[in-house]
């Protein structure tokens, strides 16, 4: 943002110059409106804290069940037991992960909404902070603060789960080093599906932005029905489901368009699945998913401007 | 130079029409009382000076069109639109370092030294204090922003009376330095009128009455006519009549103050006085014109 030459400076010898606060009237206000959207909303990262709680809670009374009643099935037979070993490591992955999406998904739907609820888009607005870094800074809480928290959290857990684990080895004489080894085979998987998942949902997320900004009452009705009618209309009128399948893939499918099946392992239940970075990028799906989310966000920043406190 | 220029400025709301092609002009260092009955059209001008709605006509805020340059024009100009918009959830400190972060013209210890001398706590969140709290805080951060405008959207509303006087004393011996503009509305006018050097009425949309605070002290003239002279008084055209203990009070624009004097006790009109009789003959001119 720069000053338009026309406008005749300031030359009070106690206003702050001009020139240097112009380069950064763009970057601090995103900053500080990001720092604002963790104050307001803590579930950011007490959601995934939470879910981590219960996960290593589970887990330990799990071990404390295993360690008494079947001490000979767990932890002898490294070579067999080693994937069982690795499972819990995974459903606390996938566990954080999950309550980290609804997370993501709670917070779009009340980002532009509450604000015009309580009226202090108001207090938002009186400040020289625009619609366009406003709506930016909500956009990259699910974008990028809450992968970054998430990713945190989950290698988090499963370092404490691995010094729990491993004290329970050593004390039966078992060395943990395959535990480790185990447990950290491919540590670019996670932040590689996290990034990865971000873009995949990012047209949901910019979906329920709009619909914060838009709705006046019920955003999450109106977040919901409309798709959903359509899809309903579809199969009424030509009995086809594209639109639901659509639908479908970008809730449910990002995993399965950014991995695919380890080579020859199709059959084999619980092997792991490789990175495919280069299949997610030529994805036609990724590209479109993120022009929509332009769209949607640009949108949202319009209707911002327009919307008046409810 | 003006601070707001507007001409043919016009806001509809489907077939509402909310102002009705208005022409103003405040110049900088100005104290303008915005006055009006509810729905008269006043919050939407605000909205428009603010840049918060879309609007017709020509308006120049600072130099700046509101609507296409409202993020730069926010630097200059503040306000306070009611006291409950500031976010309940947030802290007293967290309200300072986000203003601090997002305003280039934001002076952090102004403001708590401001706050210093009130009775709020660092640590509180905003829906934790009472009322007057929050207008104080929320005073607090406005004041200690080098603004041009400040816009005051019945800032009062809800407030008790020592608040209220606080609120209008600080803003007058704290901020107020003859090259900032204040514009305020609210309903309690008795409580502002001697701040002000200024004052607008607007009714439907329409600005109808427009003075300095010295043209209006010079103009009009109340009078509490003796009952025997309540004829002579009347033939000289009061623009409003009113009964008030038992005795006629009559207001006059622009007559002989020594004239009016010898008919009984001259004295200048309340503002909330002079509303009522301009309201009233503005109510006739509509009944007229149907």
């Amino acid at each position: 943002m720069t000053i338009p030459a026309d406008v005749q400076p300031d030359t009070t010898p106690l206003d702050p110059p001009v020139a240097s606060t112009a380069p950064l009237s763009t970057v601090r206000p995103f900053y500080w409106s990001v720092r604002r959207e963790l104050w307001e909303h803590r579930s950011i990262y007490f959601g995934p804290l939470a879910a981590a709680g219960v996960v290593l809670f589970g887990f330990l009374l799990g071990m404390m069940i295993v360690t008494h009643v079947g001490r000979s099935s767990w932890a002898f037979d490294p070579a067999r037991q080693g994937h069982a070993l690795v499972i819990p490591y995974d459903i606390a992955a996938f566990a954080i992960l999950a309550t980290s999406l609804i997370v993501a998904l709670v917070y779009c739907l009340g980002a532009l909404h509450n604000e015009r609820r309580d009226r202090s888009i108001l207090f938002w607005k009186s400040l020289p902070v625009s619609d366009l870094t406003a709506v930016l800074s909500k956009a990259a809480i699910p974008l990028v603060v809450l992968p970054v928290v998430t990713f945190a959290i989950i290698v988090g857990t499963q370092l404490v789960m691995l010094l729990l684990n491993s004290t329970a080895l050593l004390l039966h004489g078992v060395g943990a080093g395959p535990l480790w080894g185990q447990v950290f085979q491919s540590p670019l998987d996670m932040p590689y599906a996290l990034v990865a998942l971000a873009l995949w949902h990012a047209p949901i997320y910019g979906w329920l932005l709009l619909v914060s900004a838009w709705a006046k009452r019920a955003p999450f009705l109106w977040a919901v029905l409309p798709p959903l009618g359509l899809c309903l209309l579809e199969k009424i009128a030509f009995d086809t489901g594209h639109l639901a399948s659509i639908v479908g893939r970008r809730l449910m499918g990002g995993l399965g368009e950014a991995f695919k099946a380890a080579p020859g392992s199709q059959d084999v239940i619980g092997a792991s699945p490789q990175m495919d970075p280069i299949g997610f990028l030529t994805n036609p799906g990724l590209w479109v998913g993120l022009v929509v989310t332009a769209v949607f966000l640009a949108a949202a920043v319009w209707v911002r401007r327009y919307r008046e406190p409810i | 130079m003006a601070c707001i220029e507007a001409r043919g400025l016009r806001k509809t709301f489907g077939q509402t029409i909310a102002l009705d092609s208005i022409d103003l002009r405040v110049e900088e260092g100005r104290i303008l009382g915005l006055i009006g009955p509810n729905g008269a059209g006043k919050s939407t001008a605000l909205g428009a000076i603010l840049g918060l709605i879309p609007y017709q006509g020509d308006l120049t805020v600072l130099g700046r069109n509101p609507w296409t340059q409202r993020d730069q024009l926010m630097r200059d100009v503040c306000f306070i639109a009611d006291v409950a918009v500031l976010p309940r959830w947030m802290r007293v400190s967290q309200a300072l370092d986000y203003v601090a972060g997002v305003h280039p013209r934001f002076d952090r210890t102004r403001a708590e030294a401001f706050l210093d001398r009130t009775s709020i706590k660092r640590r509180s969140r905003v829906r934790e204090l009472s009322k007057g709290m929050v207008t104080q805080l929320h005073l607090a951060l406005v004041m200690a922003i080098d603004a041009r405008l400040l816009v005051l959207d019945e800032p009062t509303l809800g407030l008790d009376l020592l608040y209220r006087k606080q609120f209008y004393d600080t803003l007058l011996n704290d901020y107020f330095d003859h090259s900032r503009t204040i514009i305020v509305t609210t309903h309690q006018v008795e409580e502002i009128e001697h701040i002000l050097t200024d004052v607008m009425f607007i009714d439907r949309g329409r600005i109808v009455l427009s003075r300095s605070m010295e043209d209006f002290e010079a103009r009009y003239v109340e009078l509490s006519v003796k009952p025997d002279q309540l004829a002579a008084a009347r033939a000289l055209g009061p623009i409003h009549e009113r009964q008030l203990f038992g005795r006629t009070i009559l207001l006059f624009d622009s007559r002989d103050r020594d004239q009016l004097a010898a008919l009984g006790e001259v004295r200048t009109p309340g503002i909330a006085d002079l509303f009522v009789a301009v309201m009233g003959q503005s109510d006739r001119a509509q009944g007229a014109a149907r």
